[in-house]
């Protein structure tokens, strides 16, 4: 009927759509390979493939630090925020305590605290303790977030009690019993939150630019903002530093897109 | 049924630990005191860092906007003073015209891009997993890195919207140099950056949306339009409503496309709250005057937030 009619119709707009989606993306490769003297063509396509821009990307500034130190911000980040989320999300799930409704009410309100909210004492608190420019100051702050254990303690409600009662009895320990069944059991969920923090951490911008004065401790964001302006604007080694930059997310989304649509499906804020 | 299980498990470990207890006749803790006591010590991480890294903060912050502080001088109490200054900071008046522009222009189309475009998708029995990927692929793209990119198509002559526009006989403006147009292009680029990502929460609704509904009304003879705002619509306003909250508390909230973009020019045409923020504490060393600024855009945000959930009795529709 008129479905199939439409329907080769319906995809060519789509496939159109989708692509124009993808452009900025085409611009940024296109002009990361244009040796200087073309970055201001008209011309399209580089006449040939400038692959030193990368190369000089990362001498122009000490890039490949920037990208050391992103790798770490969001690894340990990471690390820090599944662990103490996998930890405070068990005792909701599992333990009875005085407070426990109250408590983890509290802590969904704190999604609704803005960021900015916290940066100007934050700041100061670092500048007192001398974490300025350290890797403290750009991991600690952000790992503890309550979105961690909004998504666990809901996926971990969903595993049946009678798994760990068994070990329970045999005396098994919580914390034996929360890292052999339930964070086994509970994978999807983990994979999802590793993400989310991943490319939260990864993406960072404010709080790295307060917090690090020094070229040797910026992250990739903060760094990608001094190639502009210094000595006027270099596109093309800018893109082939903003190439680098989007590269790891890039990557990690081809293979994971499931988890993110999972994850988003299940919160509904989670990665915003 | 959550309590049944908790009593259930208790009163297994009750009968295995009475025993016990009478043999070593010891003053000990309660099964209940245990549990409780390895419930903090499993909150401890998490609770340490929360009350470090967000409790302290938020409460100082709310004290220094009571003080003046510039850093290098000692801070002095000056009770309402930077409140009653924000009313007369012209920029401040600039700057949250400017958000609330941002904000409602991108959440309007936001949601209508989003919500079209799922829909449509959702119509699609092939490629689906293709579609998303290239709509949501922006989402967790890093925002410095974009909006680097964008400044570059936005360049007058030599980038590729002024080139496209050139050569189809539309001479356009500067963009990101011309004070009319400049919140527009940032509005442009947020709305490409963030659409994907209620647009998979719409079709993570939409899945969820029985197809006998839809077999029923046509057979009653309701057509594509009707069955879209009869039916669809109506069952995806919780997610809508959603959609609606979080977007606007983001937008309130827009830092990194203002900042790398156009750093808040031409003539704070596109300084932001939290840009606003940002160079009082940091560039100028207001320490109490941008506190104070952040405890506003927090009022307003759950001002906001709190204004829609009130009003969400008015349109949306839980089953």
């Amino acid at each position: 009927m008129s479905r199939h009619f439409f329907a080769p119709f319906s995809y060519l707009v789509l496939t159109l759509l989708a692509a124009a989606c993808l452009v900025p993306f085409v611009i940024m490769l296109l002009t990361a390979f244009k040796p200087d003297n073309e970055v201001f063509n008209r011309a399209w396509l580089p006449s040939r493939l400038a692959w030193e821009n990368f190369a000089r990307a990362f001498t122009f500034f000490p890039f490949a630090r920037f990208l050391f130190n992103t790798m770490v911000v969001a690894v340990g980040g990471t690390a820090l925020h599944l662990i103490a989320s996998c930890l405070a999300a068990y005792a909701f799930a599992r333990l009875r305590f005085r407070g426990r409704d109250a408590l983890f009410l509290l802590y969904l309100g704190t999604l609704m605290v803005p960021q900015q909210v916290t940066i100007v004492p934050l700041f100061l608190m670092m500048r007192d303790v001398g974490w300025v420019d350290t890797f403290w100051a750009l991991i600690l702050p952000g790992a503890f977030h309550a979105l961690g254990v909004f998504l666990l303690r809901q996926f971990f409600m969903t595993i049946p009690r009678e798994l760990e009662e068994s070990a329970f009895i045999d005396g098994a320990s919580r914390l034996r019993i929360l890292g052999q069944i339930i964070v086994p059991l509970s994978k999807p969920a983990l994979a999802t939150l590793a993400l989310f923090t991943f490319i939260r951490e990864w993406n960072s911008f404010l709080w790295p630019l307060i917090v690090t004065t020094s070229p040797e401790m910026r992250t990739l964001s903060v760094g990608l903002t001094l190639f502009t302006g210094q000595y006027g604007t270099e596109w093309n080694l800018l893109m082939a530093a903003a190439t680098v930059t989007l590269l790891p997310t890039l990557v990690l989304f081809a293979f994971a897109q499931r988890y993110f649509v999972a994850g988003i499906a299940l919160t509904g804020f989670g990665g915003r | 049924m959550a309590d049944g299980l908790l009593k259930h498990e208790a009163g297994v470990g009750r009968t295995l630990a009475a025993p016990l207890a009478r043999v070593t006749r010891r003053p000990r803790l309660s099964l209940a005191g245990q549990e409780e006591l390895l419930a903090y010590l499993f909150l401890l991480p998490s609770l340490l860092g929360f009350i470090i890294f967000l409790v302290v903060p938020m409460v100082a912050s709310l004290g220094l906007s009571f003080y003046d502080w510039e850093l290098l001088s000692p801070p002095q109490f000056a009770g309402l003073k930077n409140f009653n200054t924000l009313l007369t900071d012209s920029v401040f008046k600039d700057v949250l015209v400017n958000t609330v522009y941002y904000t409602f222009g991108l959440v309007p189309l936001n949601l209508v891009v989003s919500l079209g475009l799922a829909v449509w998708l959702n119509t699609q029995l092939r490629g689906l997993t293709w579609f998303r990927a290239a709509f949501f692929l922006p989402v967790i793209t890093v925002t410095v890195a974009v909006s680097l990119i964008w400044r570059w198509m936005y360049e007058p002559r030599a980038g590729i919207i002024d080139t496209a526009l050139r050569a189809i006989g539309l001479p356009g403006p500067t963009w990101l140099g011309d004070t009319h147009w400049a919140m527009a292009a940032i509005i442009i680029m947020s709305v490409w950056k963030g659409f994907g990502y209620n647009m998979v929460l719409f079709l993570a609704g939409l899945q969820g949306i029985p197809v006998s509904i839809y077999e029923a009304a046509m057979i009653d003879g309701a057509n594509a339009w009707q069955r879209f705002w009869r039916i669809t619509l109506p069952l995806l306003t919780p997610m809508v409503f959603l959609a609606v909250v979080l977007t606007v508390i983001s937008s309130f909230q827009v830092f990194d496309q203002a900042y790398v973009m156009t750093n808040g020019g031409p003539a704070n045409a596109t300084n932001t709250i939290v840009l606003y923020i940002f160079q009082n504490g940091f560039q100028y060393f207001r320490m109490g005057y941008a506190s104070a600024i952040a405890w506003v855009l927090f009022a307003v945000i759950f001002l906001f937030t709190l204004a829609q959930m009130r009003l969400q009795g008015r349109w949306v529709q839980y089953e």
